[in-house]
């Protein structure tokens, strides 16, 4: 078998070596923390518009993460590019052509991008929450807070399965513009508009997005209740995680290249 | 890296279908060491769909196709073992020429400086910074070989490796070929083009429609499939050949009113007529071309022809003077056999996916 700390060596030059890796997580990063700072100044700037119960049930670290479904964007780019552009350039026959074992093959590829949106989504997430507090005023919170450090480690852990999710996907259809066409408008539009469709929203309540998103509430409402807690949200995002690395891997595995 | 004790390709009734359309039928042969070994077939034969199924890019739907007498992802460090250039497309062009090379060594533990070595080798150190988008046709094939060079293995494998080069980059191709086989190396090319082979192969093995049509020694097909006869021309051409005739040769009168004789060599031909005193102004013996013979060959494996007969009567053009086998120079075109078989499309061929 190929030696595994090989192919990740391999893939981590992949990775590191095409501009659209650092470009895409980039601007993950920049979005999320420079819109989310953004909308923490308004919030607090606007802050006596609010009703009553608004500020009764104000979510301070909710706010700070406000822009990811913004970011998310260019994190499902970067999880769509890392697979589907070996097909799109027909590097994949290369690839495969040195390292024949496909598993080994899709694992060190998930092992590298998996590890890498790690670190970017936790140094985003972190960001977004110091400095969209540092904008809150006396609105803000602590990380010192019940359940706030949680939510902030829990954004970072959603946004890395989010990519690894794109991954799975992206490796069953095998094409860039089909992954991007499908994801992108499924996380933006297709679930948040469920989501506030009276029914759909309690299937919709069950897709990865919704339910990872879970564990960056700190404030509970009856609005945003829902039968699964923050880490029953994420194992369910983690379970729709899975299925789709597991159906990238059957298609690679039984299809020519 | 194990020694070259059996570094051997070997296929075993090999069989590629896509729907009820078998793209490879049953091959069975085997490519050896030490010799350019030319894999032959007209386009859409299934040259590549078997090269790809060597390198278990494709399963086989039945058969089987084993390297070193192991399959292609039994192989740990294959890299090491065989070296191929399938498209050389087949690249990121993001990625620069080093880094791709990077990659693909640090996959098979291949040491650093090989990178170097066969960027150097195929002559792209000065573009090894450059991203491989910007790379011309040439450049990109140099970019595949020294891909497929970079474990050092034993075994070449090359997918119509001079397509779209200019001579210099034709000559350089060739001749690293013959070299890598002289080294005792394995090296295995296809091309469409019977006189490409002829300059490069030692071993010839044709498909036609996924079938096996040849597998022989370049010279024992040039002597089997080469029809050679001797021209003569005289000006009393009708004593001439009743001279012949009587002789007991077959005499075949050619368009342009010279003679052609099948069964007889040249001096033979030529004292006849010295003895009876016939004036000789031509008396030169002629081989059919080896395109013309590929052409016989794979004639019942084409589907559709290119319009005109295929036939090949003593008086076909594709004759040209023996000694020259292949029949012309280097990266020279040859309209026949570009044309050849053009409007065939075999639709489920996958080219250039």
């Amino acid at each position: 078998m190929a030696n595994p700390s090989a192919v990740v060596q391999s893939e981590w030059t992949k990775i590191r070596s095409v501009r659209s890796t650092v470009w895409t997580l980039a601007l993950a990063l920049i979005v999320t923390v420079g819109l989310g700072a953004l909308i923490c100044a308004v919030i607090n700037g606007t802050w006596n518009d609010r009703s009553v119960e608004e500020q009764a049930t104000f979510d301070a670290t909710a706010a700070s993460f406000s822009a990811i479904v913004l970011g998310q964007l260019a994190l499902i780019v970067f999880g769509v590019l890392i697979i589907s552009s070996e097909y799109s350039t027909g590097m994949i026959r290369t690839s495969l052509a040195a390292v024949p074992q496909r598993g080994s093959f899709y694992g060190a590829k998930i092992a590298v991008a998996g590890a890498l949106a790690f670190v970017v989504s936790m140094i985003t997430s972190f960001l977004s929450f110091f400095i969209g507090q540092s904008l809150l005023g006396s609105h803000k919170t602590s990380i010192g807070d019940p359940g706030v450090l949680r939510a902030v480690f829990g954004a970072g852990l959603y946004m890395t399965l989010l990519v690894l999710f794109c991954i799975g996907v992206a490796g069953m259809l095998r094409s860039p513009m089909l992954g991007m066409s499908i994801l992108m408008p499924f996380f933006f539009l297709v679930t948040p508009i469920l989501s506030v469709v009276p029914k759909a929203k309690d299937v919709a309540k069950y897709f990865p997005d919704r339910a990872g998103q879970k564990i960056m509430q700190v404030v509970q409402t009856s609005d945003n209740h829902t039968s699964y807690g923050p880490w029953g949200g994420i194992l369910i995002m983690a379970l729709w995680v899975a299925a789709a690395l597991l159906g990238g891997y059957l298609v690679l595995k039984k299809r020519d290249a | 890296m194990l020694a070259s004790l059996a570094t051997m390709i070997e296929l075993q009734g090999l069989t590629k279908r896509y729907g009820d359309k078998t793209a490879v039928d049953h091959l069975t042969f085997t490519v050896r060491p030490g010799v350019v070994t030319g894999f032959l077939g007209p386009n859409g034969a299934g040259k590549s769909t078997t090269m790809r199924m060597v390198l278990g890019l494709d399963s086989p739907t039945s058969g089987d196709v084993r390297i070193d007498g192991r399959h292609y992802a039994q192989l740990s460090e294959p890299l090491k073992y065989i070296g191929a250039l399938l498209d050389a497309k087949d690249v990121h062009g993001g990625r620069t020429a080093y880094n791709h090379l990077l990659c693909l060594a640090q996959s098979n533990r291949i040491p650093r400086h090989r990178v170097d070595e066969v960027l150097e080798t195929v002559g792209l150190t000065a573009v090894a910074a450059k991203r491989s988008k910007g790379f011309s046709l040439g450049m990109g094939q140099r970019l595949g070989i020294a891909a497929a060079l970079l474990g050092d293995p034993e075994i070449l494998m090359f997918d119509e490796p001079v397509n779209g080069l200019d001579p210099e980059g034709i000559h350089w191709i060739r001749n690293l070929m013959k070299g890598l086989a002289a080294q005792g190396r394995t090296v295995f090319v296809s091309s469409h083009l019977m006189s490409e082979m002829a300059l490069t192969a030692e071993h010839l093995i044709v498909i036609g429609r996924g079938r096996l049509l040849a597998d022989t020694s370049m010279a024992d097909f040039i002597q089997q499939n080469s029809r050679s006869f001797v021209r003569l021309r005289s000006p009393q051409p009708e004593r001439l050949k009743d001279v012949m005739a009587a002789a007991g040769h077959t005499v075949v009168t050619a368009e342009d009113g010279a003679i052609e004789i099948q069964d007889g060599d040249a001096a033979e031909l030529g004292t006849l007529a010295a003895q009876h005193q016939l004036v000789l102004h031509e008396l030169s013996p002629q081989r059919a071309s080896l395109e013309e013979a590929f052409m016989q060959l794979t004639a019942d494996a084409v589907e559709y022809h290119a319009g005109g007969p295929t036939g090949s009567g003593p008086s076909d053009v594709g004759a040209v003077p023996q000694g020259v086998p292949a029949g012309q120079p280097p990266g020279q075109q040859q309209p026949p056999a570009q044309e050849w078989g053009a409007q065939w499309r075999n639709p489920d061929s996958r080219k250039g996916r």
